[in-house]
């Protein structure tokens, strides 16, 4: 089933996701095809309900396109089942959400852990707090979700994504809850960690200043890659 | 899967610190403890039964009769090495020097007991031992009550007949304290065989049980039985140690059932709570599911999760449902189990079982359907927070949970039939009472517009869910029926039923009066200054032939009858039908009949269809006596005066051996005229109705107190049904509290709106209380016990008053945590 196609760990082949509404067929995304290289860091820009989120999702597995093939890992993803797909996320991908998506009945360090224990690993209350301290939340292990300010919460998440040390983190608007100055360290925590760890960033964003950051931006609207923008120095 | 176990268990611990368990738990800690505690206590009962079986019998096997058993049969016992020994039993009358009692006279011989032991004391209060032997002649055991019945003491001298008895010794320990002692009346005075004769008190009209006893190797007793069985006369039976005590297996098995069909009230509520807060449990877990299916757990790990966490929970709560269920259980005890005479065994672990199984039960089949919907859950929903809600309430939410607490109900029932009446009865008062309910909320949404804010704003809540509140007002109302309907109701009906007799009703019964002493005894009571209570003959006999068919006990299903036709019974003479009687079908015979005609009570005519103009054959002093059935009347038993199934006109019994017996109205300050009755006519004896009528209004009052104990968790199952439903719409609450409060809602106000609703809700669950509970109380009252029935208005202002004050409590405290719930922190969460 494994299909190498050069080095690029996300391939794109004429994506297109339509949905009916009573007013009609809706076209969320047109067409879509692109590659990104193992190691990138990517921006899917564009106004909102421009079909970037719908991106994201089908990028990552959670949502299955009308039409088209979507290549992550060398796995052709929807020919893949939801729970093969989620086996494909469990030991490749990692996840930040705007909402932070943390579980609030537990605590911050059960939030890190519980991706590990998915997968079935003992003994993994070491490995999370390290994670949390290298996020800066040493001090912040027993706390609850609601106990956190926003940016801390965000952390947790950032912890969680990356301690199954994954090949490829989405990032959903993970700065969109955020103060400006607040968000600027996230990104920050965020980039070091990728570069730490050789992943391929994918983010959804409307910031300018955040897609910046990335080697390359997608620029949706209405459902077409209106612009492909290269290599943007970091 | 030894990860996902783990994963579970510590969801599980996790779930339960942030108290997303709470009310779950407690709802099936509640179900298993109330099934459990009538589960441990019958069980109790039954193990007491099986373990001393043959020492409750005194024997392997008894025979027992209402004559005199062969002596042949002890030859036949010793042929096969099989030990037996006899006694006899029967009621009379006992005198001190100022004091006379009606006593239970049990005469031995020495082998008695074969199995088990006497126990006796040399004084009251004494340690007891082993008794070596019976009484010697001359002298008696007796119970110590007895000792101050008469005032008598240990070494003093009584008169049983015509003879006089030393007491030797306390009786403290008997087996076989058999036939009908479960609430005994007359306490017991055991003595020996060979005095019997000098007592003159066992006439041929004599209410005796004879009793053979036998014991002896397992296969030798059952040769014998099989050899002596076939060969059983009418009035004699067999009973071996499985079949000991059938009165208290008896009611054993009616408690059993009753009470287990009173918890099952509280398990179908505590089904309720079990579905109420599983939605929210899930409803909660819901984005959980995602950011997990997001993580890359599979359809198949989050339902395992799920399944193992709620399996966990369900045997947690389950143990400490049974742990409650044994401590409740030893309540139960006190109140009913001292109704029974000997010591009760710790429990099998039986009760454990069914009380687990009950448990997860009623969680899986309430909480399966919402728990199945988590594993579809779309992990999409982490950027789409509307997708994979959980569908609205609907019959595949409840349906599951619906059949199996059928089964559960038909199977505690015992009996498919009753079951599926019990079924069918519960399901027509639910949906009765829910019309009532809604009828009441939906006139009090007509009167809306009239009430103060607060009490607007409380019962526009109820209105919103108006199947929650419908579902809250029955569980709370069932509870307080059956508080009402056995507090209020059942002392109305006991004292109509008291007031129900005349002043001058019989509290004296004579019986054992010999034809002889009729005129002696009419002289005695017009010396006394007492009008001389009317004699009725009685004579003792068996019916054989009904109609010319001649009669088995096994012809019948119906168990009565087959006691009936089994047994001797009394039978009487008159011209003239007694005043309380009343003619159903036929003639009352001319004074002058001539032809010999029975006049028999409608209740025994249907239970061994006979009709008017049927002929009866009745076996009397191995006679047969036969006569037409000239009519069928009623009889009002309870009036306490004397009544017989079977009346025949004058000419066809006076031939016969026969007793008398009366009924007569004794003053109580003329209590002494007995003593000098009994005096001179030793042989009478005297049954105090007064004391049984005391005795039975104990035993109602027991029984009724250990239902509305079995209630009491059905009280605490309605509190729960309330809690989850007060759970489920707990976010909602902090949601709207949190709006109010921001737009300058004080919190009095918010609070007052939270009493208004609950306050509400409970007048209403008192109202439907109170007014089922009277209906109930009616039907009682004029069906089953043919009282007129006075309607108690404090039913009513008690129900809705207590419903109020008690519901608008519980709720004010179950809201707390909206009223303090700091609004920025609710604003930040949303």
């Amino acid at each position: 089933m494994a299909e190498n196609i050069s080095r690029s760990i996300v391939r794109v082949q004429g994506l297109s996701k339509r949905v009916v509404s009573p007013e009609g067929e809706l076209v969320l995304l047109d067409d879509l095809s692109f590659e990104i290289d193992a190691g990138e860091a990517v921006a899917i820009v564009g106004a909102s309900g421009s079909g970037k989120s719908t991106l994201l999702g089908i990028l990552a597995g959670l949502d299955v396109p009308s039409d088209g093939q979507v290549w992550l890992d060398g796995h052709e993803l929807f020919k893949l089942d939801e729970d093969g797909r989620a086996a494909l996320r469990q030991s490749s991908v990692g996840f930040v959400f705007q909402s932070f998506q943390l579980l609030p009945n537990l605590t911050a360090l059960e939030n890190v852990m519980l991706p590990l224990e998915l997968g079935g690993a003992v003994d993994v209350e070491p490995q999370a707090s390290d994670m949390l301290a290298r996020v800066g939340l040493a001090e912040r292990l027993h706390h609850y979700p609601k106990q956190l300010s926003g940016g801390e919460q965000q952390r947790v998440a950032i912890a969680r994504a990356f301690v199954v040390k994954p090949k490829i983190l989405f990032a959903d608007e993970p700065t969109g809850n955020l103060d400006s100055a607040t968000g600027e360290r996230v990104i920050a925590l965020l980039f070091e960690l990728n570069r730490e760890q050789g992943a391929t960033i994918v983010l959804v964003t409307h910031d300018d200043a955040l897609a910046r950051r990335c080697n390359r931006s997608f620029r949706i609207d209405a459902g077409c890659l209106v612009a492909a923008e290269p290599l943007v120095a970091m | 899967m030894a990860a996902t176990i783990r994963l579970s268990w510590r969801m599980l611990r996790r779930d339960w610190r942030a108290g997303e368990l709470t009310v779950l738990s407690l709802a099936l800690v509640i179900a298993v403890g109330s099934v459990t505690s009538v589960g441990f206590f019958t069980d109790r009962v039954r193990l007491a039964l099986e373990n001393q079986a043959n020492t409750l019998l005194g024997a392997d096997l008894v025979m027992i009769s209402d004559k005199a058993i062969p002596e042949t049969l002890r030859d036949d016992a010793a042929r096969l090495a099989v030990q037996s020994t006899t006694s006899i039993e029967f009621p009379s009358m006992m005198m001190s020097d100022e004091r006379n009692q009606l006593v239970s006279i049990k005469a031995v011989e020495s082998a008695y007991p074969l199995r088990g032991e006497l126990r006796i004391s040399p004084q009251r209060f004494a340690p007891d031992q082993v008794a070596i032997g019976i009484p010697e002649a001359g002298s008696i055991w007796v119970d110590m009550q007895l000792l101050d019945l008469l005032g008598v003491n240990v070494n003093d001298v009584v008169r049983v007949g015509e003879a006089d008895f030393k007491i030797a010794s306390v009786l403290t320990n008997e087996p076989a304290r058999a036939s009908g002692q479960l609430f005994s009346l007359a306490p017991r005075v055991m003595l020996n065989l060979s005095d019997i004769a000098s007592t003159e008190l066992l006439t041929p009209a004599s209410r005796v049980r004879h009793r053979m006893m036998f014991a002896g190797e397992i296969t030798a007793v059952a040769n014998f039985r099989a050899m002596v069985e076939p060969r059983l006369q009418p009035g004699q039976r067999m009973e071996g140690i499985e079949e000991a005590r059938p009165e208290v297996r008896s009611a054993l098995e009616r408690a059993r059932r009753f009470l287990g069909l009173a918890a099952m009230v509280s398990v179908l509520l505590a089904g309720v709570a079990v579905a109420t807060s599983s939605q929210r449990f899930i409803r909660r877990h819901l984005d959980s599911c995602a950011v997990m299916r997001c993580v890359g757990a599979s359809q198949q790990q989050i339902l395992s999760i799920f399944m193992l966490q709620m399996l966990w929970l369900g045997l947690i709560a389950g143990a400490v449902g049974c742990l409650l269920g044994f401590g409740a259980q030893f309540i139960l005890v006190g109140i009913i189990g001292s109704l029974a005479d000997f010591a009760l065994p710790t429990p099998s672990l039986l009760p454990v079982l069914v009380g687990l199984l009950t448990g997860l039960a009623t969680q899986f089949s309430f909480a399966l359907p919402p728990l199945l919907h988590l594993k579809n859950v779309p992990s999409l929903r982490v950027l789409r927070r509307d997708l994979g809600a959980l569908p609205t309430r609907s019959i595949s939410t409840y349906g599951l949970g619906f059949v199996v607490l059928s089964a559960l109900i038909v199977w505690q029932a015992g009996d498919l039939k009753l079951g599926f009446y019990v079924l069918g009865g519960l399901i027509v008062a639910l949906l009765l009472l829910a019309g009532v309910a809604l009828l009441l909320l939906k006139a009090l949404a007509a009167f809306r517009a009239h009430l103060f804010v607060e009490w607007r704003f409380g019962v526009t809540n109820l209105m919103r869910r108006p199947m929650s509140s419908v579902a809250q007002v029955i569980a709370f109302g069932l509870g307080i029926m059956v508080l009402l309907l056995f507090s209020v109701i059942r002392d109305d009906l006991l004292d109509e039923w008291g007031n129900s007799l005349p002043d001058d009703a019989p509290n004296r019964f004579l019986i054992n009066i010999q034809p002889d002493q009729i005129e002696p005894l009419t002289h005695f009571f017009s010396e006394q200054g007492l009008k001389a209570p009317t004699l009725y003959p009685m004579i003792r006999g068996r019916l054989i032939e009904i109609g010319g068919v001649t009669l088995q006990p096994d012809d019948y299903e119906n168990p009565r009858a087959q006691r009936l036709l089994e047994r001797q019974f009394n039978l009487s003479w008159a011209a003239q039908m007694q005043a309380d009687n009343q003619l159903i079908t036929g003639e009352w015979w001319p004074d002058s009949d001539s032809e010999g005609q029975f006049s028999v009570e409608e209740g025994l005519a249907k239970t061994l269809a006979i009709e008017v103009g049927d002929t009866l054959v009745f076996l009397i002093d191995e006679q047969r006596v036969s006569a037409r059935v000239a009519n069928l009347r009623s009889v009002k038993w309870d009036s306490f005066r004397p009544n017989f199934y079977v009346i025949a006109s004058p000419g066809v019994l006076e031939s016969y051996s026969s007793s008398y017996m009366s009924g007569f109205y004794l003053p109580e300050n003329e209590y002494l005229v007995l003593d000098k009755m009994v005096r001179q006519f030793p042989n009478i004896t005297v049954i105090d109705i007064a004391a049984v009528m005391t005795q039975v209004r104990t035993i109602i009052e027991r029984v009724t107190l250990a239902v509305e104990y079995v209630f009491l968790f059905t009280l605490i199952a309605g509190l729960l049904v309330m809690y989850a439903a007060i759970y489920s719409t707990l976010d909602e609450r902090i949601h709207e509290s949190v709006i109010l409060r921001t737009l300058g809602a004080s919190r009095r106000r918010l609070l007052n709106g939270v009493i208004a609703e609950f306050v509400t809700l409970g007048a209403l669950a008192g109202m439907v209380a109170a007014t089922a509970a009277s209906l109930l109380g009616y039907v009682l009252a004029v069906h089953l016990f043919q009282l007129e029935y006075q309607f108690n208005g404090w039913v009513w202002l008690i129900g809705v008053i207590g419903g109020g004050v008690g519901i608008g409590l519980a709720g004010v405290l179950g809201t707390r945590k909206v009223l303090n719930y700091p609004p920025l922190l609710a604003l930040r969460e949303m």
